[in-house]
């Protein structure tokens, strides 16, 4: 049963996730983005990460590709009519081979040991999966954690002053 | 005949109770149709509808009929699979949201307990289980919300409808924020995102989120205001209106499309006060029986709702931005350093 609705969401999320470079409507193509990030959220939900299903989709689905929909209606993009350049080709399955090279080499050269880490589902389910994240962001990260937030602040920082030539 | 140690009985109260729960929602839905027109009709002194049935009282079904037998009509130069996609995120992103909030006590049926919230189960023991993430999970329903409103927009082809869209979703992501800070004052004090541990904190009158301390108070009422415009209620209705949009995002759509834009709109203001219920009026704790305390708590907020429509005028677009991004988002952020202090302080 589990196997079958993984096949299914799995089978959903490739299919819309080739629909997003397939498609020729840029609306439709974020929107198979869209779907494509629901079914990753339902996948983190099969795994019991229920926090990271739900911040998948309100980041991801609910914050970035609306506005990502938002430029793409103000900038009102119509369908690309022309035809793909070669090069452009030539470079994307250039970088689709070597990128499948690379993912079957380090597969091949390193052995799967099976080692489990100490979160499981029995752990989740006593502890709480939003907790056990906290925890390890909060003592074992730390550092990275303050680093990131420290990288989100320029980030923004850097927005306001593009955005703002006369401060 | 049992399915993972639990008797069939026990699906069928399960099945039986999404049903009413379901049920309920869309009739009030209905009659809050109804209870609008109304309750501004009486404040404006006018009678407002009273000529289908006694008082008028079977206006919501006589509207639902007419709309469905309406012509459906899709723009020729509309985007058509969004055009058709738009009204149906809409609606199930207003509906899907009430699985997860608890509306009553756990209650017993044949000496196993079924808890009164949708999305929720208790095992053999008696121990019941909710989605430990029940209030992020509201959060991104209600960010899913603003495709309905923005594809709709997008996919009319119209001029209308496009700058209708586009306030809707500038508006949405503003507020959106502003309520999701205001959620993390409770937070800090629940120290739980499961709903219904939420709700058990808040036992007795006192015991309400909004009468902990000053900062939760003000982050209740903040967090009823960000809701409304993010479901885009006077005084946030711009999305939709009227005097300078026709009717915003919706003004392509006809028939039924156009009825379930309108039945989301009001499934989110019945969402919406739910939510505030739960999260700071203390859920379903009360005098009464406990289902009946959170309907009573719920429509008293539709009521304010109303009353808010009837009572204030449209705010500007600027003004709308400049409250959003400069008064309620530094004033929540304000509220979780009170909080964090007065928790710290007062409640070791």
């Amino acid at each position: 049963m589990e196997t079958l609705f993984f096949s299914l969401v799995a089978a959903i999320a490739i299919i819309s996730s080739i629909l997003v470079i397939t498609n020729k409507n840029p609306i439709n193509s974020a929107l198979s983005l869209i779907m494509t990030f629901f079914c990753l959220a339902t996948l983190y939900v099969m795994l019991e990460a229920h926090f990271m299903a739900a911040i998948q989709i309100i980041v991801y689905a609910g914050a970035i590709m609306v506005l990502i929909v938002f430029v793409i209606m103000l900038l009102n993009l119509k369908s690309e009519s022309g035809g793909r350049t070669n090069h452009a080709l030539f470079l994307g399955v250039m970088t689709g081979v070597l990128l499948l090279i690379q993912t079957w080499y380090l597969l091949w050269r390193s052995s799967l040991t099976g080692t489990k880490g100490v979160v499981d589902s029995a752990l989740i389910a006593k502890v709480g999966h939003t907790e056990l994240i906290g925890k390890s962001l909060y003592t074992e990260f730390l550092l990275p954690f303050e680093i990131t937030s420290v990288l989100l602040l320029v980030a923004i920082i850097g927005a306001v002053i593009l955005s703002k030539k006369k401060l | 005949m049992e399915i993972l140690g639990l008797p069939l009985i026990y699906y069928g109260a399960m099945i039986l109770k999404v049903l009413v729960a379901f049920v309920f929602v869309l009739l009030t839905v209905a009659y809050a149709t109804y209870a609008e027109r109304k309750i501004i009709g009486h404040m404006q002194v006018r009678i407002g509808p009273n000529r289908t049935g006694p008082i008028g009282l079977l206006q919501p079904i006589a509207d639902g009929l007419k709309l469905f037998f309406k012509e459906e009509i899709i723009p020729a130069e509309a985007s058509k699979f969004a055009f058709v996609l738009a009204p149906l995120v809409a609606l199930i992103t207003a509906f899907i949201s009430f699985a997860v909030i608890p509306f009553g006590d756990t209650i017993e049926v044949m000496g196993y307990k079924v808890p009164l919230q949708i999305a929720a189960y208790a095992d053999q023991t008696g121990t019941v289980f909710d989605l430990n993430i029940g209030v992020l999970y509201i959060l991104a329903m209600a960010s899913l919300g603003v495709y309905g409103i923005v594809l709709a927009g997008w996919s009319s082809n119209s001029k209308y409808s496009l700058l209708g869209g586009l306030r809707a979703s500038a508006q949405m992501i503003s507020y959106e924020l502003a309520a999701g800070l205001a959620i993390v004052c409770v937070f800090m004090v629940s120290q739980s995102l499961s709903l219904q541990a939420i709700v058990a904190d808040q036992a007795g009158l006192f015991g309400w989120y909004i009468f902990r301390n000053p900062f939760l108070f003000v982050a209740g009422i903040l967090f009823f205001i960000c809701s409304l415009a993010e479901i885009n209620r006077t005084p946030f209705d711009l999305p939709e209106a009227e005097t300078e949009l026709v009717s915003g995002f919706c003004t392509e759509y006809s028939s039924m499309k156009y009825a379930m834009f309108f039945m989301a709109e009001y499934a989110n203001m019945v969402t919406v006060c739910a939510v505030t219920t739960t999260l700071f009026l203390g859920g379903w704790h009360g005098p009464l029986p406990s289902v009946l305390n959170f309907i009573a708590k719920v429509y008293v907020l539709m009521f304010i709702c109303i009353w808010i429509r009837a009572t204030y005028p449209r705010y500007r677009y600027d003004q709308l931005m400049k409250l959003g991004w400069k008064v309620f988002l530094p004033l929540t952020l304000f509220l979780i350093m009170g909080n964090a202090f007065w928790i710290t302080l007062f409640q070791k």
